[in-house]
């Protein structure tokens, strides 16, 4: 498994637990820190229309070169199953139906599941909500938030403020630092007191707190204990905590990257990051890989690979002025010759580039510009996938798990 | 199976010399072949860090990856210290190094982080020594208390001479409580025993390269392998396995030799680690030329470097690329490896540890922390992986957090609260862990993790020495 992200570490783990020898290498951590940590299904139809309110019910319809085509309906449902296994923490598998959530810029998302921490700011629910930014945290103007989600008529009313967090943090400190304190509930200091963080925070929002029956805070509420650090604060505000999903980096992303690889880790398999795999060996069949270390190249064979090195920006697709490709085994990416093609002059209109990745055989294997396999025992999943725009169709997050699932599993079958 | 494809023979043929370039590098341009970059900063730099800087687009993933930034409210976290403060120099005459840079531990952590490929540490380690060359007061006590840390191996080779006179001394306490007062050396810690006989010693009295060659041999027919393979090491001790853990060094060779590897043992010097996490990178070059030179006459021979201590295998493979410019450097570097990492890549040492038991006091649970050095090079994973499957043994990984000791970091008087806040998670995990005995492959993380939790730490050698050598 060549990727370290949801795409490859489900394809690591559905293999593993099938009972395959599983390696997994990945050039750097997971991309997972820069996630929302909200997964997605699908929220918006090709062509915009939405929110989509069962997404299982519309992929049938989705154009026949979407990878949600490819591996089929029933595949997602599947590793949306195997996913709740993995990640005991999240919420929203009792229903088909999306959930909405309120977004760190104010707006509302679909999406199929979400960490518990953020259950208690579910944009159906229709409790009044007091949202909290913190000065210098310029990522979550909390007023600003607020009238942003009003202006989108969700069903209560919100305010926001802004307040100072307590103790002495430098303006650009970072979320592990606001994590730590919480966690830990070390000693801040307050008007030259010391007070434990939980309390000293509690006491700052406490006053502007009128009868709102939720908080929600910037998602910073812990990252080794989140659920106690929400539970000690909802004791203290007398009100439900949740944590509103934030931009990179983001702690949830990092518990959900977290609980991924202590499952890759329980289904035995093995891993590595650190390290990228820069060249192979094979013709019409990957014989092995090369993956570089400070100049050496270990070679590392096995019987069929997965390809999950992301998209445009994990850079399993890359261009230049030329041209874009897929730089590990240079599977064919289709794309226009002119690169003026590429995009549309609106900046939110429909991009061809977001479409840019390998096209698959129905077993998820790359194919050539001549439609030919190119490779027989190597699958590609998630965002190095072409043929679907993940940012405007809401289903990055859907589709690493189903075609990471897919081609995990069928890998499997085969090296068995 | 190996966890990675033993090569087509003995040699070590996966290995490049003078091959391709890898044809991914996230540290190119992207812009394509036409495009020539335009030169802005015309003498700003010996090292050419612009790339890296380039590359950042400020995702600040490096920034959670730093164990002080977590527990320190004055540290502005690594992608101040290296691509932002590279450009705000390049910008500004007299923007000078900012002192934050000597809070960095060069854990080096920010490096695995990156999703572009900036070189976080090299960029570190180049502000640092500019910061201490030409903003340091050189008559400061703190600048000579950093240079006597750096210069451990000077010290350590003192010690040797009357180690049961230095333990006793070292650890005197009015004599520790004046070094803190005077020195700001930390009084709070336990100096590190040092061995009356040395790692050198002992391979001497074991006959040297010519006693491996013939032990080697034997084993290589014993093995049922060609007993004329060309199975060569040189082993890189370091400081800390000659002076003070000897016996890491003794189950390395034991361990190489059973698997028909005949060692040497060459001229060697300090890998540097210290020093750069000091800025002192006059003292750390003259170190590399010492080491540089003798490791690359073995390559040329067809040896590969092998390091039981994963700051220094990091030191040879990283830092001396990105740092110096020195005749075969390169060549040095890629055939350098930790010491399990170079038996998980050419031995079926998965296989050797299935058959495998364990009886003594390693036969027990042990509390695993991988090092952060160990990290960068992909290697945290490797202890847990292999002594899971050995019998009579547990393992369990302690998690992702540091040890906090970074080497000279936690020595220091005023930076020793700080190292022992960072160290407190790891001290949890491992109090909450099955095992009551340590294990890493940092010496001084082992010393971390000995001072905060009173365990006995072990190096994975000596494990994987008690379950296959006779």
């Amino acid at each position: 498994m060549i990727g370290g992200g949801l795409a490859g570490l489900t394809s690591a783990i559905g293999a593993a637990r099938a009972g395959a020898d599983v390696r997994l290498v990945s050039y750097k951590q997971s991309t997972l820190r820069n996630a929302s940590g909200l997964v997605d299904v699908l929220g918006y139809a090709p062509g915009g229309d939405g929110p989509v309110v069962d997404p299982y019910e519309v992929i049938p319809d989705l154009p026949d070169e979407h990878p949600y085509r490819t591996v089929g309906v029933q595949r997602v449902r599947d590793a949306m199953a195997l996913f709740d296994e993995v990640a005991p923490d999240y919420r929203g598998s009792h229903t088909d139906a999306n959930a909405l959530l309120p977004t760190h810029g104010g707006t509302v998302k679909p999406t199929a599941r979400y960490p518990a921490g953020a259950r208690a700011g579910l944009a159906s629910d229709d409790r009044d909500v007091l949202l909290v930014g913190f000065e210098s945290m310029v990522d979550f103007d909390a007023p600003h938030v607020a009238a942003h989600l009003e202006a989108a008529g969700v069903p209560f009313d919100v305010r926001g403020v802004t307040v100072p967090f307590p103790g002495d943090l430098r303006a650009d400190a970072k979320i592990t630092r606001f994590a730590k304190l919480l966690d830990t509930n070390a000693d801040v200091s307050v008007r030259g007191r010391d007070r434990p963080a939980r309390d000293a925070l509690a006491e700052r929002i406490n006053p502007e707190l009128d009868d709102q029956q939720r908080v929600g805070f910037p998602a910073i509420l812990g990252d080794d204990d989140p659920a106690g650090v929400r539970a000690a604060l909802a004791d203290r505000l007398g009100a439900e905590v949740f944590e509103v999903p934030m931009g990179p980096p983001s702690l949830p992303g990092l518990r959900l990257e977290d609980a991924l690889f202590e499952a890759l880790d329980e289904a035995g398999a093995r891993f590595e990051t650190g390290n990228p795999v820069v060249e192979f060996d094979g013709d019409d069949r990957i014989e092995r890989v090369y993956v570089e270390k400070n100049g050496a190249k270990i070679p590392q064979r096995a019987e069929q690979y997965v390809l999950a090195t992301g998209g445009l920006v994990g850079k399993g697709v890359e261009s230049d002025r030329e041209s874009v490709s897929e730089p590990v085994f240079d599977c064919h990416v289709a794309h226009a010759d002119d690169r003026y093609e590429w995009f549309d002059t609106d900046a939110f209109g429909d991009h061809p580039f977001a479409r840019f990745g390998v096209e698959t055989d129905h077993e998820l294997r790359p194919l050539d510009d001549g439609g030919s396999v190119e490779f027989e025992n190597l699958r590609a999943a998630g965002s190095v996938l072409g043929g679907y725009d993940f940012a405007a169709e809401k289903s990055g997050s859907g589709v690493s798990i189903a075609t990471g699932h897919a081609a995990g599993e069928a890998a499997a079958e085969v090296a068995r | 199976m190996s966890d990675a494809e033993s090569p087509v023979d003995d040699t070590a043929d996966h290995d490049i010399d003078g091959g391709d370039e890898p044809t991914f590098d996230p540290n190119e341009p992207n812009t394509g072949e036409e495009f020539e970059a335009v030169d802005v900063f015309p003498d700003s730099d010996d090292f050419d860090l612009r790339p890296g800087a380039d590359s950042c687009y400020k995702c600040s993933t490096c920034d959670t990856n730093c164990p002080v930034a977590e527990v320190d409210d004055d540290f502005p976290g690594p992608k101040f210290q290296g691509p932002e403060q590279w450009r705000l120099k390049q910008t500004d005459d007299d923007y000078g190094v900012d002192d934050s840079v000597m809070d960095c531990s060069n854990c080096m952590r920010c490096d695995n982080a990156c999703p572009s490929g900036v070189p976080l540490s090299q960029m570190h380690n180049a502000a640092r020594g500019e910061y201490v060359s030409e903003e340091m007061d050189k008559l400061s006590v703190e600048y000579w208390r950093n240079r006597i840390l750096a210069n451990y191996r000077t010290s350590a080779w003192f010690a040797s001479k009357v180690p049961r006179l230095a333990n006793v001394a070292m650890n005197f306490g009015p004599a520790r409580w004046l070094m803190e007062k005077t020195m700001g050396v930390t009084a709070e810690r336990e100096f590190p025993t040092f061995a009356t006989e040395t790692f050198r010693e002992w391979w001497a009295s074991e006959g040297g390269a010519d006693g491996s060659r013939e032990r080697a041999r034997a084993a290589r027919e014993r093995r049922g392998e060609d007993p004329d393979a060309d199975k060569k090491v040189a082993y890189f001790h370091g400081c800390y396995s000659n002076y003070n853990s000897p016996e890491v060094g003794k189950a390395l060779v034991r361990v190489y030799e059973h698997f028909g590897y005949e060692l040497v043992v060459p001229e060697q010097k300090c890998s540097g680690t210290p020093m750069f996490a000091n800025g002192m990178l006059a003292d750390a070059r003259r170190h590399a030329e010492v080491n540089v030179s003798s490791m690359s006459d073995l390559v040329d021979q067809g040896y590969d470097a092998v390091a039981s201590c994963t700051s220094c295998s990091m030191a040879l493979r990283q830092e001396y690329p990105e740092l110096f410019d020195i005749d075969g450097i390169d060549e040095v570097a890629s055939h350098t490896f930790e010491s399990v990492e170079y038996l998980r890549i050419h031995e079926d040492v998965r296989d050797a540890i299935a058959e495998a038991d364990v009886d003594g006091d390693l036969a027990t649970e042990f509390a695993y922390h991988a090092p952060c050095h160990a990290r960068n090079q992909g290697l945290d994973r490797q202890a847990v992986e292999l002594f899971r499957d050995l019998e009579d043994v547990g393992i369990e990984d302690v998690g992702e957090s540091c040890s906090g000791i970074s080497g000279t970091y936690g020595w220091k008087a005023e930076k020793y609260e700080k190292s022992m806040a960072i160290g407190e998670e790891m001290f949890e995990h491992m109090e909450s862990a099955e095992g009551q005995t340590g294990m890493t492959e940092c010496p001084t993380c082992a010393s971390q993790m000995e001072h905060g939790t009173g365990y006995e730490i072990r190096h994975p050698m000596e494990l994987l020495e008690a379950a296959i050598v006779e």
